[in-house]
């Protein structure tokens, strides 16, 4: 099953960097950093840099947890004439059976698949998942610069 | 990179230096368990003033470390953990427990003072 649509790698307006390889946790260090390091020159403030830097570890821990290995991309968009970040996490592992359960609210990870999705979906503006059981997983965030 | 741990009277501190991997997080655990032993320490503080992340296995592992030292006999206490590294915690639902937290160095310093005199009285 999934949910929401699938994110384009076309999308118009967005400026992306090389994927940044995800196979170890030093590969987690090294995306939040490369992601800090694009907010930052985008003009985001430093609560907001903290923000995008764990949601990115978040994602990029999820991908070597679940998945082993993946990538994420980093890249530049525009809303309305604002600039902003978007994140892909992708990698090509189990998927997610139920995705509606994998994103059900609750703080614990007692509730919830305990993924941290429902977290990361807290610390971004837009967030978006394709995820079938056998066809690996794809979460797309953005946040908009205020 | 591997974080310095240093002595001060009856207290251990381990002082991070760097953004730390998740071997690096573990390597601190298991270096602080064997340094209360060595040293006899009655408190480890651990400073995380320059973590810009502290993510769900970084949370987690800084709780497993104050639960090993609590079970060496020694008190912990997490100190620097910056205002916006506490907002995103929140926002992620990431909690410390009933891990002991303080401001800085030297709050945390104090705190393990107040602890070890409440300690000494209580024996006599």
């Amino acid at each position: 099953m999934s949910s929401n649509r699938a994110p384009r790698r076309d999308e118009p307006g967005v400026v992306e960097e090389p994927a940044i390889a995800i196979s170890s946790s030093g590969d987690i260090v090294i995306a939040r950093q490369r992601g800090r390091a694009l907010a930052a020159g985008l003009g985001f403030s430093g609560s907001d840099l903290t923000l995008i830097a764990t949601a990115i570890s978040e994602l990029a821990r999820n991908i070597i947890e679940y998945a082993t290995t993946g990538e994420v991309i980093l890249g530049q968009a525009g809303k309305n004439g604002r600039p902003g970040i978007v994140i892909v996490a992708r990698d090509e592992g189990p998927g997610i059976g139920d995705v509606a359960k994998a994103l059900s609210a609750g703080y614990s990870t007692g509730q919830g698949l305990g993924l941290g999705l429902p977290g990361v979906r807290r610390l971004m503006d837009e967030f978006e998942i394709d995820s079938e059981p056998g066809h690996g997983t794809t979460v797309t965030v953005r946040k908009w610069l205020r | 990179m591997r974080v310095p741990i240093l002595k001060q009277s009856q207290y251990v501190i381990a002082s991070i230096q760097s953004a730390l991997s998740d071997e690096d997080l573990l390597q601190l655990r298991d270096d602080l368990a064997q340094t209360v032993g060595r040293y006899r320490s009655r408190g480890v503080i651990v400073d995380v003033t320059v973590l810009d992340v502290m993510d769900s296995f970084a949370v987690r592992t800084l709780r497993a470390i104050a639960h090993m030292i609590r079970l060496r006999g020694a008190e912990t206490v997490i100190v620097g953990i910056q205002p916006e590294v506490a907002f995103a915690m929140v926002q992620l639902g990431l909690t410390l427990e009933d891990v002991t937290t303080a401001l800085d160095l030297e709050e945390g310093l104090a705190h393990l003072e107040r602890q070890t005199a409440a300690g000494a009285a209580h024996v006599k």
